[in-house]
């Protein structure tokens, strides 16, 4: 049965805005971006969403529902009460296009600065000869749709937009793990991990594992292990004198 | 006319949505902050008056707070690890004082604990989308915090303090079987190991540092068990840090002659 919800929806550009209140009616079975459609169809015509797939695979329609990162196509109007006021606002940590849409184009800045898949010069492309289990760790990672939550809700750089230059947020240090976690990658990670994409200001509070919506374990699979590895190359003497000894290869990472 | 670049009007610097509220959540949000808060400080108040407790010692029990107890001034000969006792006369200090920084520095650098007391302490952030309090921030970067990164020292000493649990467990398992006490002890040590064993450093010492699993598959096999404890972090985290403070309580009420009962 359908039902009128009130709305509340931040409309605005370069930043400059206000929120702004609709009723609007909502049936069984929709999602808030079902919701935000109805407003550009009978309300607001010139209403702003970035939206694709409708299915949760695309990661477009990032926006924050009542103050909390979702997608809105995998957001149902179910799990709110009737006579609940829905708020609506871009994600924060991005500036704004016009209303919902948000510039994202940080993401693809950090993403262009991480080097690529690096393999040995000696093995040719159609050589490599993987197990499963070596690679099955870092297919998690693979699961991501850069829906950009993760990064939007990252209190480093949501909180102090100075950051930005000096962190590359939990979506490419994940990016670093699974590189680095590559039995074929050769290239060295760690020290960039550190020095260049700020792995150290990652206090592991775990929103990013909280927010996303494909439930990649982001913290305990990709940021720890990899704080763990810079701290094998970096801050553990134990390791670098074994590496030493043993004359191990990059101390050892990459056994 | 041609219009040219100077005559157009400059795009407005875009920046991010200008929104007062500290957050726009409508759930309880401020509930994991404060219960953390209020359950760690509870820790904090019980351990430091445990520490200068003397009453740690009720044959066979050996509250896990001073144990292991090394000062042969301040240990009863039945409360040192294997009749052992390398400190002297000279240190009359509480037994807890040598060893409690271990453990202690074990979960305060644990990866677990971290996040609860960035959260609940430093509300760096308090929740998830709600703004932090503070104008600046390093995080884990700099000194004193990038000190974290010696997390793998202390869960070597934490194996060790482990072990001695478990002896202490098994002593009191010999001495009185039939001891509520003993299995309160038996209880913890289990929990604290199993805390151990799941910890983040323990999983990566395994084998997440390697890259080639199949060239190392009983490593690959122990990562695989750690990683299902390890699952389960927070969980050993928090019912470990109860059971090794009522494990302790219950030594010291036993020890203080409070609980009398006969299979205490």
């Amino acid at each position: 049965m359908g039902y009128k919800a009130k709305f509340r929806v931040w409309r605005g550009e370069g930043g400059e805005g206000k929120l702004e209140d609709f009723t609007v009616e909502v049936n069984e079975g929709e999602v808030v971006l079902d919701i935000i459609h109805r407003l550009q169809a009978t309300q607001a015509p010139d209403l702003a969403v970035r939206w694709n797939c409708k299915a949760g695979k695309c990661g477009s329609c990032s926006m924050e529902i009542n103050g909390k990162p979702r997608l809105g196509c995998m957001t149902r109007m179910s799990t709110f009460t009737e006579d609940e006021t829905i708020t609506v606002t871009p994600m924060r940590t991005f500036p704004v296009i016009k209303d919902l849409v948000t510039d994202v184009s940080f993401n693809y800045q950090k993403a262009r600065e991480i080097p690529s898949f690096t393999p040995p010069a000696s093995v040719k492309p159609g050589e490599y000869r993987m197990q499963q289990i070596d690679v099955e760790r870092s297919q998690e990672f693979r699961k991501c749709i850069e829906c950009f939550m993760c990064n939007n809700v990252c209190h480093v750089i949501r909180d102090h937009e100075e950051n930005k230059t000096n962190f590359a947020g939990p979506r490419f240090l994940m990016r670093i793990a699974e590189l680095d976690m590559h039995p074929y990658d050769v290239a060295d990670r760690k020290d960039a991990a550190q020095e260049e994409h700020g792995l150290g200001y990652c206090n592991i509070t775990k929103c990013c594992t909280e927010v996303c919506p494909e439930h990649i374990k982001i913290t305990d699979n990709a940021l720890i292990p990899m704080k763990e590895r810079v701290v094998d190359r970096k801050y553990d003497p134990l390791v670098w004198l074994g590496s030493k000894i043993f004359k191990r290869s990059g101390s050892g990472s990459k056994g | 006319m041609t219009q040219t670049a100077a005559d157009s009007p400059a795009p407005a610097r875009r920046q991010r949505a200008q929104i007062k509220e500290r957050t726009l959540r409508t759930d309880q949000w401020w509930r994991y902050p404060l219960v953390t808060f209020i359950i760690f400080t509870a820790f904090l108040v019980y351990a430091t008056w445990a520490i200068f407790d003397n009453s740690f010692f009720a044959a066979p029990y050996h509250a896990p707070f001073a144990s292991p107890c090394l000062a042969e001034a301040v240990c009863p000969e039945d409360a040192r690890l294997f009749g052992w006792a390398p400190l002297g006369d000279w240190y009359t200090w509480p037994p807890g004082l040598l060893i409690l920084g271990l453990p202690a520095g074990f979960r305060f650098t644990c990866y677990y604990y971290r996040k609860a007391y960035y959260r609940g302490f430093w509300l760096s952030p308090p929740a998830c989308a709600v703004n932090e309090p503070h104008s600046k921030y390093t995080g884990e970067s700099r000194f004193p915090l990038i000190l974290q990164n010696i997390h793998r020292y202390f869960f070597y000493a934490a194996i060790v303090i482990g072990l001695i649990l478990a002896y202490d467990a098994v002593k009191a398992l010999i001495e009185k079987p039939g001891g509520i006490g003993t299995w309160v002890l038996i209880g913890n040590a289990i929990l604290i190991n199993l805390y151990t064993l799941s910890c983040h450093s323990c999983r990566h010492i395994t084998a997440g540092r390697l890259n080639h699993f199949s060239k190392h598959p009983v490593r690959y096999r122990a990562w695989g068990f750690v990683s299902k404890l390890n699952a389960k972090h927070q969980e050993l985290a928090l019912i470990s840090m109860f059971s090794v403070m009522g494990a302790d309580l219950y030594v010291r009420l036993v020890a203080k002659g409070i609980l009398t009962f006969t299979f205490a």
